[in-house]
């Protein structure tokens, strides 16, 4: 473990993106501790601080360090939770994609030709669909709010995890402490979990942590979309469609921030998706 | 042209990896006349593919070669650009390495690699190049050499793309061909036709040969002589006759006496106890010290390279008489 | 004169790759056969006696690793019988699984044989904790017995496999198959992959085993050497078939079969003397696909001494008990 650690500090890059990405963590998941205001409160609103500049001291008596929005949101706290919505989405979808998926990929690996498949051939026709074209079928049949959000998310996503586990699976399959396993002999449930599914983890690891960051991007898109949560919990999709009507007339401010929050989120997860993932190939080669 | 074709002196070729700097080849000598074969022998981690690789500046970082020097028909290798070694690669000295793909382009045809190596190093038109190529195809013992041309690798076995390999070395006619473990990924059987051509090819063309390999059993019926290489460097070197009937280095003995090839059914084998020490760890003094039944306190100071008899040991205690 | 341990009965082994849907249409349409089958073993007869050790050896191609893959009962045969001390090895049924625990193997390459995620300790324990052959209290000390009795220090049983030499793993892997305590053994080529000083310490460990444990093996190799030092009989095999069996001295000093002499002959052997006028005398030819072999006797196209009837008929293995060649020209005893 300490050399893995070692290795990824010689890359200053992705040192800087794990920091911002566990300070930006940290700070969504401390939101309440970190803002002046609970922006999804709605007796906190005070509409004669709307659309102010950053720097504006409000009438609560804070300065609103990033503006506010049309609604008076405090931009700063409203980033912040935002974040803390787009990361729990995220996680939570990338999670059970992950389950769903590898469990699939693995199944299809080692079972017969017939099972393998029809599963893997379900993976394909959801892999040709674009991500997003599902997640809007999915939320329009399923209505708004939480748990169809993730219910959307995890079934654009699982499709990458299935096809990263089978192809990790059948690589791994044919390894000979594998076969030797299943020469003890050994239960085909024990092989699985205790051979397989271990060694297929680094490739599943990498494509988790970019699908997180792809997972925070579709709930932003379908947000942004207003197909995402209610208007009195915007995420940062809903901030910057919000703020989209105002960026002709200078306040750009409300769009503008959000957005940047939400790329250097999506950008810093992925550098560190790159990084383990650069960090695991030479050892799998050996 | 009197003199030694190729002369190693001291050569130093270190690897600067995470934990620290990895003395690969840690100062070797070596000498190989005109038309000679020499047979370079050693575990894994005695640095002899590394000694090949430096030979022709085909060290990688985080390797380089850090002293020493190479001199090949008089001219030094260490330090010359690019562009000098690249004349000389293919033309003068060539490589053959122990995965034949290592040397043939997997989407181009037999054909056409070997026009392109021909014409890397002199003009010549088409149907030179076809003539030539084979001409060599068939020197090395490849059946229907014509058709071949137009094969690619993936439609040849093993055995057949190793030819074409040694054949695409010998397309200039070097002096010199550096031999990486070559019949190493081969079935016993290919392995002898190919030794046989190797063996046959190099009386005839007089080319002088470095084989590296591991196998005691190919060097001893190859080479006229043996350099002994042990944790990056050389331990003995001598005529094979005498590396092999005599060895005086203790590593040396004890190699020929694991191979299991004439002793007593069923018995016990002379081993070596333990194993190759980690090069990032070497013991202060000789390297093969803490393995050794004859080591005693003066080999805390490594011992040198010294004359003894037809070649050189490095042992404080060169054992002298035969088992 | 016991009865065997391991009786090998016209034993075959055939791998299909199926068609996929593109060849099928492509065949339908009499683009030729669709699928390809090889046969890896063909037809073969083999018995181990107790305490014995049996050498397989053969080139690439020769179906040495699928035989012994039936043996470890990891494929079934696709025709014919394999029994171990007169049972079956496969369960019988639509998907065969292996039905004993009697019978374990030893893998070629160190570095792929052991799960590079688990302890040695949880390697070592695995096996025999599912078959009930230790309990959980007891898997400590059993684990450390057995890497005491490979040579290795007890205390490497919390160790990866990655902090191990490839001696040290090949070790391991020994003590893995030995640990469900098996009848049988079969060696895939142990020490091919290791250097020749760590060659003779795991062969010295070997040989040691076999005397104190009573080990029955299986011993594949294409190291003429290493087999003529371990094994008590030999089956040469070329092309699935066995071309020739006996006393592994006899075999190597009295070769009845072209093939093994041929390949006697053309294995270099180390010369103490040295020379480098020793003759090479290469066996002509390449080995054939294992896809399209020749008909007839698999090696009358590289055999020095081939007649007509060796195109068209299939020579069976004739002579006495225990020392047969399947050669046409190979005179009887």
């Amino acid at each position: 473990m300490k050399a893995f650690w070692s290795e990824y500090a010689e890359n200053r890059l992705a040192v800087v993106a794990l920091a911002v990405v566990a300070l930006v963590v940290a700070a969504a998941l401390g939101a309440p501790l970190v803002t002046p205001q609970d922006p999804y409160d709605l007796a906190n609103l005070n509409l004669m601080d709307a659309r102010r500049p950053p720097g504006h001291v409000g009438s609560e008596g804070y300065v609103h360090w990033l503006g506010t929005d049309a609604q008076g949101r405090d931009l700063y706290s409203a980033i912040l939770y935002g974040l803390r919505i787009s990361l729990q989405m995220g996680v939570a979808a990338g999670a059970i994609a992950m389950a769903i998926g590898a469990g699939l990929g693995v199944v299809a690996a080692v079972s017969s030709n017939r099972v393998e498949q029809a599963i893997m051939r379900v993976v394909d026709l959801q892999l040709s669909f674009p991500a997003i074209l599902l997640a809007l079928v999915l939320v329009a049949v399923l209505g708004q709010g939480r748990v169809p959000l993730v219910i959307a998310l995890v079934a654009a996503q699982y499709a990458y995890f299935a096809r990263t586990a089978y192809g990790a699976a059948t690589a791994e399959r044919q390894k000979d402490y594998v076969e030797a396993a299943r020469a003890t002999p050994l239960r085909a449930s024990s092989v699985i979990l205790r051979h397989l599914l271990p060694n297929c983890l680094p490739p599943l690891i990498v494509v988790g942590t970019v699908q997180v960051a792809n997972a925070i991007a579709l709930e932003a898109t379908l947000s942004f979309l207003g197909l995402g949560l209610p208007p009195t919990e915007p995420s940062l999709g809903m901030l910057i469609a919000n703020g989209f009507q105002y960026m002709m007339s200078g306040r750009t401010w409300i769009s503008v921030y959000p957005g940047v929050a939400l790329i250097v989120m999506i950008v810093a997860i992925n550098i560190v998706g790159d990084q383990l993932r650069d960090q695991f190939n030479p050892r799998l080669r050996r | 042209m009197s003199g030694p074709l190729l002369e190693v002196r001291g050569l130093r070729t270190h690897f600067a990896t995470r934990a620290g700097v990895l003395p690969a080849v840690d100062g070797i000598d070596l000498s190989i006349d005109r038309g000679r074969i020499l047979g370079l022998v050693g575990e894994s981690g005695s640095g002899k593919t590394v000694t090949g690789f430096s030979i022709l500046g085909l060290v990688d970082p985080p390797g380089r070669i850090v002293g020493g020097s190479v001199r090949f028909d008089g001219q030094e290798l260490v330090g010359l650009d690019q562009e000098g070694l690249r004349r000389l690669r293919g033309r003068r000295i060539a490589m053959v390495f122990q995965d034949p793909m290592m040397t043939l382009n997997p989407v181009l045809s037999v054909g056409e690699q070997m026009a392109l190596a021909l014409r890397a190093h002199q003009d010549a038109s088409r149907a030179e190049a076809r003539a030539r190529s084979r001409d060599l195809l068939g020197l090395v013992g490849i059946p229907s050499p014509e058709e071949r041309l137009s094969a690619y690798p993936h439609q040849l076995s093993g055995g057949m793309r190793q030819r074409v390999a040694i054949a695409i070395a010998l397309l200039h006619r070097p002096d010199l061909i550096i031999a990486d473990e070559p019949t190493t990924a081969l079935d016993v059987s290919i392995q002898g036709q190919i030794l046989h051509e190797m063996r046959r090819l190099a009386r005839e063309t007089g080319v002088a040969l470095v084989w590296i390999t591991h196998d005691l059993a190919v060097v001893s019926n190859l080479a006229d002589d043996i350099a002994v290489m042990y944790a990056g460097r050389i331990v003995e070197t001598g005529p094979a006759r005498d590396v092999l009937a005599r060895p005086r280095h203790p590593y040396t003995r004890g190699l020929l006496d694991s191979v299991p090839g004439e002793a007593q059914p069923g018995s016990m084998l002379a081993q070596i106890p333990g194993s190759t020490p980690s090069l990032l760890r070497l013991p202060p003094g000789c390297s093969f010290r803490e393995r050794c039944a004859h080591a005693s306190a003066a080999c805390g100071e490594m011992p040198e390279l010294r004359a003894l008899g037809g070649g050189a040991v490095r042992c404080h205690h060169a054992l002298e008489a035969t088992p | 004169m016991s009865a065997p341990l391991l009786e090998l009965s016209g034993v075959s082994k055939r791998f299909e790759r199926r068609p996929n849907l593109g060849e099928r249409i492509a065949a339908a349409l009499g683009a030729g056969p669709a699928g390809e089958v090889v046969h890896a073993v063909d037809d073969v007869s083999l018995s181990i006696a107790p305490r014995e050790t049996l050498a397989l050896v053969g080139e690439s191609g020769c179906g040495k690793s699928t035989l012994g893959r039936v043996a470890a009962g990891i494929h079934a045969p696709t025709s014919g019988t394999a029994l171990l001390a007169g049972a079956p090895l496969m369960s019988g049924g639509a998907r065969p699984r292996k039905a004993t625990t009697r019978v374990q193997m030893v893998f070629q390459d160190p570095f792929a044989s052991l799960n590079p995620r688990m302890r040695v300790a949880d390697i070592l324990a695995e096996g025999p904790l599912a078959h009930g052959l230790v309990t959980r209290a007891d898997a400590p000390a059993y684990v450390a017995g057995w890497l005491g009795r490979v040579g290795l220090d007890p205390s490497f049983a919390s160790r990866y496999p990655h902090q191990f030499s490839g001696g040290q793993r090949q070790r391991v892997a020994i003590a893995r198959a030995l640990a469900m305590q098996p009848d049988l053994l079969v060696c895939d080529e142990p020490v091919a992959s290791l250097d020749v000083s760590i060659q003779a310490q795991v062969l010295n460990l070997f040989v040691e085993l076999r005397r104190d444990l009573g080990l029955t093996c299986l011993f594949i190799s294409h190291d003429l050497g290493v087999v003529r030092h371990v094994s008590d009989r030999v089956a040469i095999m070329y092309l699935g078939r066995v071309v020739e069996t006996g006393p592994t001295a006899e075999i190597f000093a009295a070769p009845r079969h072209p093939y093994t002499k041929a390949l006697l002959d053309s294995v270099p052997r180390l010369r103490r003397e040295g020379a480098a006028d020793g003759d090479f005398r290469p066996i002509a030819g390449e080995i054939p696909s294992p896809l399209a072999p020749p008909p007839g006797c698999h090696f009358h196209p590289r055999c020095p001494v081939a007649e007509p009837r060796c195109r068209e008929a299939r020579p069976e293995l004739r002579g006495v008990a225990g020392r047969q060649a399947a050669c046409h020209l190979a005179g009887p005893g």
